[in-house]
């Protein structure tokens, strides 16, 4: 499947890029053994296909839990109370940042900023955006999802 | 009711709206109709930006909007009950639309019909004006439509100012067989959501300013850049550009026009430097997000080593109107060397948060409270950080400043990409200064010292302080650290985080001190 992934981009301009995230979008994350199969297919080195993985935090080299949790600690969720969240959502779900749930559930992810600034503290759970997250609201949405 | 007896109501499908809880609104006010007997046509508009009001919901009577907000989907049955189909009073009720003063008191010209149209219907944004710029620029010589850019004044809203027709003239004169257009969607600074408003509201403006653009210097390949962040906008943007391929507005003979303009979008990955152009471009490429040095510049040698346009969404979303009315239209809003508009985004601890699109000129204390409404918490207001994670804190005592690029610099502060971040008096400065120095350390691509190791060794030298190790010395040693910053780094994410630090050291330095004591 990788395979068939890497052939489809690679005649794309600047294939690199998009073809991570297909394999992302197909996998929930990009396993080791796919970087020897895309090098292969783009004519890079393996360095430079994991440097390219690397650079970027929303590239992912570990399986996800079945949902990822992403909550917002830039500025404008700070100014409504983002920094008392991820305390509350750490403690909460008994993880740290980058880590997932002993059931599996959740993976815990700091981003930085989802454009929902007027309306903060945000969180996105998979591709869905919250607002005005406040802890009890976050207990709310965890338990429901 | 209206001809037909179908009521048209707006329910909006932005990010912020739906993460207020506005498809539960949609879904209640299709059941409550259906089980009521009545015939409703449901709208998902994009947002009007009053955020303080979303979920906003609006229904048209003999063909003016009456708004009510916020409503929850519990209120639906009391706002049937009120016989809002027929714009009746209920407690949300908000009265026609466009009315409110927080929207009537705007200068919507780039954001003329977001809120307004269903972002994915052509027909609805070419009722809209929509379209009137690309047939103006079709007619017209890659040099007019460049020259009017120029004098309407238009500078780039990502946030370095740049004017915006310069940059396409470079582009228009350079040598190239293929030529780019790149449109920087990564809006990666706190506390903005204009870029992702336009996309996710009324996203072929976007595609009709990248498509002038491309004609205007004759490129024929463009890409938006979009951030991971979006995933909405992702997809509106992806159906947008398939709807206007369909309709022969994208793709080969644009408009009948004879020419050329190809649109794609390509997805980041999560990485804020990647926002500067030369790392957006080294990202799509393919590659490490890492700073070019330049020269070159981008204009000249910029993707695959090509001419490029690097433009701000809302500078290219900007284009159409400019072309539609003239270049006199545009210049005639705002002051100075500041031309035209500005859409500043209220965030954070704000009561009325939200999107005001405005002629440059206006305070930020008018901003903050006439539009604002003063602090969320109800609370004085403290601090604002204006321009991005790499904007000062701006103190109280400048809210006196026009809201104009060069009255911003001569405070030390900027208008970057127009967001507003407000704080109210239980901010801890001292923790905002940490996260900057924190911020950049995490975003840093490495390619020089400076940022790579001196936003690492700012972190440690601002937790002495607040840690209550020798704190002269140690603020003699980060004013020391913030100067070598500032003047040795290869491109402003080292060269400009120590700016909110400084605003602290300078503004508030009652925060910074040991804590405890
Ligand atoms: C660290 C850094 C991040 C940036 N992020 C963005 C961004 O997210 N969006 C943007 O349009 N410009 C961003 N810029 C500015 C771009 O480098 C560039 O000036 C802009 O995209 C040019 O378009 P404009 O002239 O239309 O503003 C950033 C600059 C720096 C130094
Ligand atoms: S200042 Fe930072 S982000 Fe900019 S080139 Fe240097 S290391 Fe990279
Ligand atoms: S700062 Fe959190 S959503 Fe923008």
């Amino acid at each position: 499947m990788i395979l068939e992934i890497a052939e489809r981009h690679a005649s794309r301009p600047g294939p690199l890029l998009p073809l991570l995230h297909a394999i992302q979008d197909e996998m929930g994350f990009i396993p080791s053994r796919a970087v020897p199969i895309v090098a292969e297919v783009l004519n890079l080195s393996r360095a430079e296909v994991h440097g390219v993985i690397s650079f970027y935090h929303l590239l992912r080299e570990t399986p996800p839990g079945r949902q990822i949790l992403y909550l917002c600690r830039a500025e404008a969720c700070q100014a409504m109370g983002a920094r008392d969240l991820e305390r509350h959502a750490k403690e909460k779900l008994g993880v740290d940042f980058h880590e997932t749930t002993s059931d599996g559930r959740y993976s815990l992810e700091p981003i930085y900023c989802l454009g929902n600034c007027a309306c903060s503290p945000a969180i996105m759970i998979d591709d869905f955006v919250y607002g005005r997250v406040t802890p009890k609201r976050f207990d709310m949405l965890v338990k429901e999802i | 009711m209206n001809k037909g007896g179908t009521v048209k109501v707006f329910v909006p499908r932005d990010t912020t709206s739906r993460s207020l809880g506005a498809d539960d609104v949609a879904k209640a006010i299709e059941g409550m109709a259906a089980s009521r007997g009545n015939s409703i046509t449901l709208v998902r508009n994009g947002s009007r930006g009053l955020y303080w009001l979303e979920p906003l919901i609006e229904v048209e009577v003999d063909g003016v909007r009456y708004a009510y907000g916020p409503i929850a989907s519990s209120d639906v049955g009391g706002l049937f009950d009120a016989n809002f189909l027929s714009a009746g009073d209920h407690p949300f009720g908000l009265g026609p639309t466009e009315h409110i003063p927080y929207l009537a008191e705007q200068d919507r010209l780039t954001f003329s019909r977001v809120g307004i149209i269903d972002p994915l219907s052509l027909d609805d944004y070419q009722a809209h004006g929509g379209y009137e710029g690309l047939a103006k620029a079709v007619e017209l010589e890659c040099d007019q439509i460049v020259e009017i850019v120029t004098e309407s004044g238009l500078r780039g809203r990502g946030g370095a100012a740049f004017p915006t027709g310069i940059k396409w003239s470079t582009v228009l004169s350079a040598e190239g067989l293929q030529k780019y257009v790149t449109c920087n969607a990564d809006e990666g600074d706190s506390g903005t959501f204009a870029d992702r408003m336009i996309m996710e509201s009324d996203p072929f403006v976007l595609i009709e300013g990248m498509t002038i653009a491309g004609i205007a210097v004759g490129a024929t390949e463009g890409y938006v850049y979009l951030r991971t962040e979006y995933p909405l906008a992702i997809q509106i943007m992806n159906d947008a550009i398939g709807i206007a391929e369909s309709a022969g507005l994208l793709g080969e003979n644009v408009m009948d026009s004879g020419k050329t303009f190809h649109l794609e979008v390509r997805e980041a990955a999560g990485a804020y430097i990647c926002g500067e152009e030369t790392s957006m471009l080294e990202s799509l490429e393919g590659k490490r997000g890492v700073i070019r040095y330049r020269p070159p510049l981008p204009a000249i040698k910029g993707l695959f080593g090509a001419p490029t346009i690097v433009n701000n969404v809302i500078t290219l979303a900007s284009v159409p109107i400019i072309l539609a009315r003239g270049a006199k239209f545009y210049q005639n809003y705002g002051t100075g060397r500041s031309r035209g508009t500005l859409t500043v985004q209220l965030a954070g601890n704000v009561k009325r948060g939200g999107l005001v699109e405005i002629g440059f000129g206006k305070t930020l204390r008018e901003l903050l409270e006439d539009f604002g409404g003063g602090s969320a918490t109800g609370k004085p207001i403290r601090a604002v950080q204006a321009g991005g994670p790499l904007g000062a804190y701006v103190h109280p005592s400048q809210f006196d400043t026009p809201l104009d690029y060069e009255a911003f610099a001569d405070v030390g502060a900027m208008i970057g990409h127009g967001g507003l971040v407000v704080f109210d008096e239980t901010v801890d400065m001292g923790e905002q200064a940490r996260f900057a120095m924190e911020f950049c350390a995490i975003e840093s691509c490495g390619k020089c010292t400076p940022c790579r190791i001196g936003a690492v060794r700012g972190v440690e030298v601002i937790d002495r302080i607040l840690g209550g190790v020798d704190e002269p010395g140690n603020l003699v040693l980060l004013r020391e650290l913030c100067d070598t910053m500032v003047v040795g780094s290869l491109c402003a994410l080292g060269g400009m985080a120590p700016f909110p630090v400084l605003s602290v050291m300078n503004h508030f330095p009652e925060d910074l001190r040991a804590r405890g004591s």
